[in-house]
This record gives C-alpha cells, sequence and structure tokens, in this order.
C-alpha cells in the first residue's frame, strides 16, 4: 500500500533523503528509526504530501503523491512531528473539522467522533481547549484526527513520544489492533517499541535505508541487543563531539 | 468546494472562541464613531455620513493588518500549517476560505455601525444612495487590504513582522494618491509616473465610490488588486509550505 521509489530530498546543501526506497503492505508496521536528521520526518512529510521530493516518487493507497496528491491525502492518517493541532479548538471542534473537509457528515461523523472519542480515550476533555490539555491528551488528539476517518494508510510521526509510560502501552496496544486492517508506518526513538508493536524494522541513516528487516531477524545477523544493532549501523552519523572539536570545527 | 467551507467554518469559529474578534470589533467601533464625531459630523449639519466613511481608509490601514496578520504566520509558528495541508484541501481552497472569513469578521464590523445610519436616519432625511455605495465601497477597500495583508502574512511566521510589512505595503496605496507624495514623485521622476502613482492611489478610488459614483474601474483596480495578492498568497505557500 505504500511503494517508495528512489525518493529524495535536499535542504540547501543538505542532502535529508538521498534516494529511499522501500515497500509496505497491508497488515505492515513498519518501525522507522534513525538517529536525528537521518531523514525520518522528510521522508513521512513528503509521503503526506506536505513536502514535494526533489525527485523520486512514491504511492500510498494506490495513488502517486505528487499526480494524485489529493486522494493520497482523502485515504491516509496523518500525525505530523509534535502532533500540531488548533490550540484554541477543543478536541470535539477540532474533530468535527478534521471529519467535515473528508466529507464525514451528518449522524457518520458524529458516530466517527463517539468511537474514536472511546479509543483514544479523550472522554472528559472533549470540551476543553487543546491548548489547555496535557500533552500526553494533545499527542492523542492528534491521534485521532490521524484515525477518525478509518483510512487504510497511517503515518505516524513519533506517536508516543510524550507519552507517559502507561499511555505509550495503550497507543502500542492501539496500533496493534489496527494493523490487521491498515499499512501502518511510525517513527520512534524508543527501539522497545519497535519490538512491542512492529512486524518489520527499518532503519535510515544520512538519508538512506541501512537495513530494512525484522526485529528478530536483525538481532540474528548482527547479534547483540536492538540498541547495539542500531548503534552499530549508524555509528558512522555520531555527532558527539568533544568541545575541542567542536571549536575547531 | 467541501474543503473551503471547513476552512471558512474552523476560522470564523476560532474568532470568536478568542478574544480576537471581540477586540477588534469593539476597537473598530469605538474608533470609527470617535473619528466621525471629532472631524465634524454635527458641524456639517448634514445627514450625510461623508465624515464617517472618509475615515475608513486610515482606520483599515492599522486594524486590518491586525486581523490579517495571524492568518498565516500562525499556522506557521505552530506548525498547524503541516495538519492543514496534509488534509485533504487545496491551496487555493485555504487561502480564500482564511481570505473570506477574516473578511466576514470585517463585514460584521461594518455593519455593527449601523446606530450612526439610525442617527442620521433621525436627525434629518439622508440620501440612501451615498450611504449604501458607502458601506459597498468600505467592504471592498478593506477586502482589498485584507488580501495584501494576508499575503503578508504568508511571508513570515512572526506576526508582528507580518503586520509591519502590511501596514507599510498598505500605507504605500493609502498615500499614493496624497499631495506631498504626488509632489515628491513629480519632482523627482519626470512625465507620467506622477500619475501612474495617483491611479494606485486607495483613498481617491474610495473617495469616488463613496460619493455615490460607482464606477467599473475603480471597483475593478480594488478587485484585480484583491485577486492578485491572494493568487501570490497562494504560490508562496505552494513554494514553501515549511519554511
Amino acid at each position: 500500500m505504500i511503494d517508495v521509489k528512489e525518493l529524495r530530498k535536499a535542504f540547501g546543501p543538505i542532502q535529508a533523503v538521498a534516494g529511499i526506497s522501500f515497500q509496505a503492505a497491508k497488515g505492515d508496521v513498519l518501525g522507522f528509526t534513525g538517529p536525528n536528521g537521518a531523514g525520518k520526518s522528510t521522508t513521512m512529510k513528503m509521503l503526506s504530501c506536505f513536502l514535494s521530493p526533489d525527485s523520486g516518487t512514491a504511492t500510498v493507497a494506490g495513488y502517486d503523491i505528487l499526480g494524485q496528491s489529493f486522494q493520497v491525502r482523502q485515504n491516509l492518517g496523518y500525525l505530523a512531528e509534535n502532533a500540531p493541532t488548533y490550540e484554541e479548538m477543543t478536541p470535539l471542534s477540532f474533530l468535527r473539522f478534521a471529519c467535515d473537509v473528508r466529507g464525514i457528515v451528518g449522524a457518520a461523523r458524529e458516530g466517527a467522533i463517539e468511537r474514536i472519542e472511546d479509543t483514544c480515550a479523550l472522554a472528559g476533555v472533549m470540551h476543553q481547549p487543546i491548548g489547555t490539555l496535557s500533552k500526553g491528551y494533545r499527542r492523542r488528539v492528534g491521534l485521532a484526527q490521524a484515525l477518525v476517518h478509518d483510512p487504510p494508510v497511517l503515518i505516524l510521526d513519533e506517536p508516543t513520544d510524550g507519552l507517559d509510560p502507561n499511555q505509550k502501552h495503550d497507543v502500542r496496544m492501539l496500533i496493534k489492533s489496527l494493523a490487521a486492517e491498515k499499512c501502518i508506518v511510525i517513527s520512534t526513538h524508543i527501539l522497545e517499541e519497535v519490538d512491542a508493536c512492529c512486524n518489520r524494522w527499518m532503519i535510515i541513516s544520512r538519508g538512506r535505508v541501512v537495513a530494512d528487516s525484522t526485529p528478530d531477524e536483525l538481532r540474528e545477523r548482527e547479534g547483540g541487543s536492538l540498541d547495539e544493532i542500531f548503534r552499530k549501523l549508524t555509528s558512522h552519523d555520531a555527532t558527539v563531539r568533544t568541545p575541542q572539536e567542536g571549536e575547531a570545527a | 468546494m467541501r474543503g473551503l467551507l471547513s476552512v471558512y467554518k474552523r476560522e470564523i469559529k476560532s474568532y470568536f472562541v478568542t478574544p480576537v474578534a471581540y477586540v477588534f470589533l469593539v476597537i473598530f467601533l469605538i474608533l470609527s464613531a470617535f473619528l466621525t464625531f471629532q472631524r465634524g459630523f454635527f458641524e456639517a449639519r448634514q445627514a450625510t455620513l461623508r465624515v464617517f466613511f472618509a475615515n475608513m481608509p486610515l482606520l483599515f490601514l492599522f486594524l486590518v493588518p491586525a486581523i490579517a496578520m495571524r492568518l498565516w504566520a500562525e499556522e506557521r509558528r505552530s506548525n498547524s500549517i503541516e495538519l492543514l495541508f496534509t488534509l485533504p484541501i487545496s491551496t487555493p481552497q485555504a487561502v480564500l476560505g482564511k481570505f473570506l472569513a477574516a473578511w466576514t469578521v470585517l463585514a460584521i464590523a461594518l455593519a455593527l455601525t449601523f446606530p450612526i445610519v439610525v442617527t442620521v436616519a433621525y436627525l434629518g432625511n439622508p440620501d440612501w444612495g451615498p450611504i449604501l455605495t458607502g458601506y459597498f465601497g468600505s467592504l471592498v477597500l478593506a477586502g482589498a487590504y485584507l488580501a495584501i495583508g494576508s499575503l503578508f502574512s504568508a511571508l513570515s511566521r512572526n506576526q508582528v513582522i507580518a503586520f509591519i510589512l502590511a501596514v507599510v505595503a498598505c500605507g504605500a496605496f493609502y498615500s499614493a494618491g496624497s499631495p506631498t507624495v504626488m509632489a515628491f514623485v513629480a519632482r523627482v521622476f519626470s512625465g507620467g509616473l506622477a500619475e501612474a502613482v495617483e491611479m494606485l492611489s486607495f483613498q481617491s478610488r474610495f473617495e469616488s465610490i463613496q460619493r455615490g459614483v460607482l464606477e467599473v474601474r475603480d471597483l475593478a483596480f480594488f478587485v484585480l488588486l484583491a485577486a492578485g495578492s491572494l493568487w501570490a498568497n497562494m504560490m508562496i505557500l505552494e513554494e514553501r509550505k515549511a519554511a
């Protein structure tokens, strides 16, 4: 349901994404990991049609991100980094807006919102301005927005960032429960999360795919814990410098 | 159409759940009434609203950019722009939806000045033609200011910068026909440039509409200026949504 072909994107002199290709099918939960600045968010932004690639293309839910961006966005649930919302709105009016935009109206809209209120555990805060909610609630409002129209493809950029351990667990369970019917890509810095809810593990570094496999397979092949595998495959990306080096640069 | 309507509804709601619309309406009503009476509404001893409408270009010069500055700068600052453009909404729908919502707030502001109409109707026997064209012209003028403001809001993620740039740009159109500017242009540049600059003047075009002279070229000027600004607004967003 996602087919990425040689996506490239540069910001000035920085090649953020340097030719990424992969496929993901229905039933896949793809854990997208990589060091900061590896190109995870940029790739996700291109797949959600927010940024246009310099070259290469991709299809999402069978639609081309360049030529059929409207259909892509109609069939996609996207949670952007830091889960941006409209802070002055209440979750209820925000979700109504998300439904209206996608043509879900009337009783269908209220039904969809009721379902998602339950799924994302938003009961009790539906009438409070989003700006006054805790970080965990805000993220779940963003997640609710991505799920409310029951899309076949989900792209979630760090969906559990800022949640407490219980909420993290809930979101992982939610992702797992959705997995059978959908194609899901999540980016994360928490490698246990990959183990907990993904059936595919992809590591990207400096804009390229350096591993695309399952957690078990990589453990077998590379040996060691997930953390060690991650460090081994992305170590050339190391950005920690001693102060002297920093000054010299 | 669906996208435009959804954006429009969301924007209108957000004006009225935050203090933005209320503060704007109150300030606008106070200033418009104050300027009218201060600049000789009674002294004119005429049942017209000329003094009232004559203040509009100056009043809008500061108040419309204040409404417009948040349109896109706010979306960029909070990054909700990434949400907006990953929903199935096209750029023109988003730009027009936001523009129309802000324009509606301005229309409400104008509508709420009705007591001054009641006042002239009570005091005398006003000629209704110029009053109607005055309101119509004010709305069109506000739309032109607003489109310029929206354009500058899309250029920056900082609302203060968006506001200042919009005031300067609107100020250029506002002052284009004034004697000082005209004398300066005529002295520095020779030939037809002074006439060309005068044609850009908001003041003189608005004055003729407000007198009751509805000319196609005056209307076309405002409409084309607004349409051009909104088009540029769309181009900027297409080019760099992120930034």
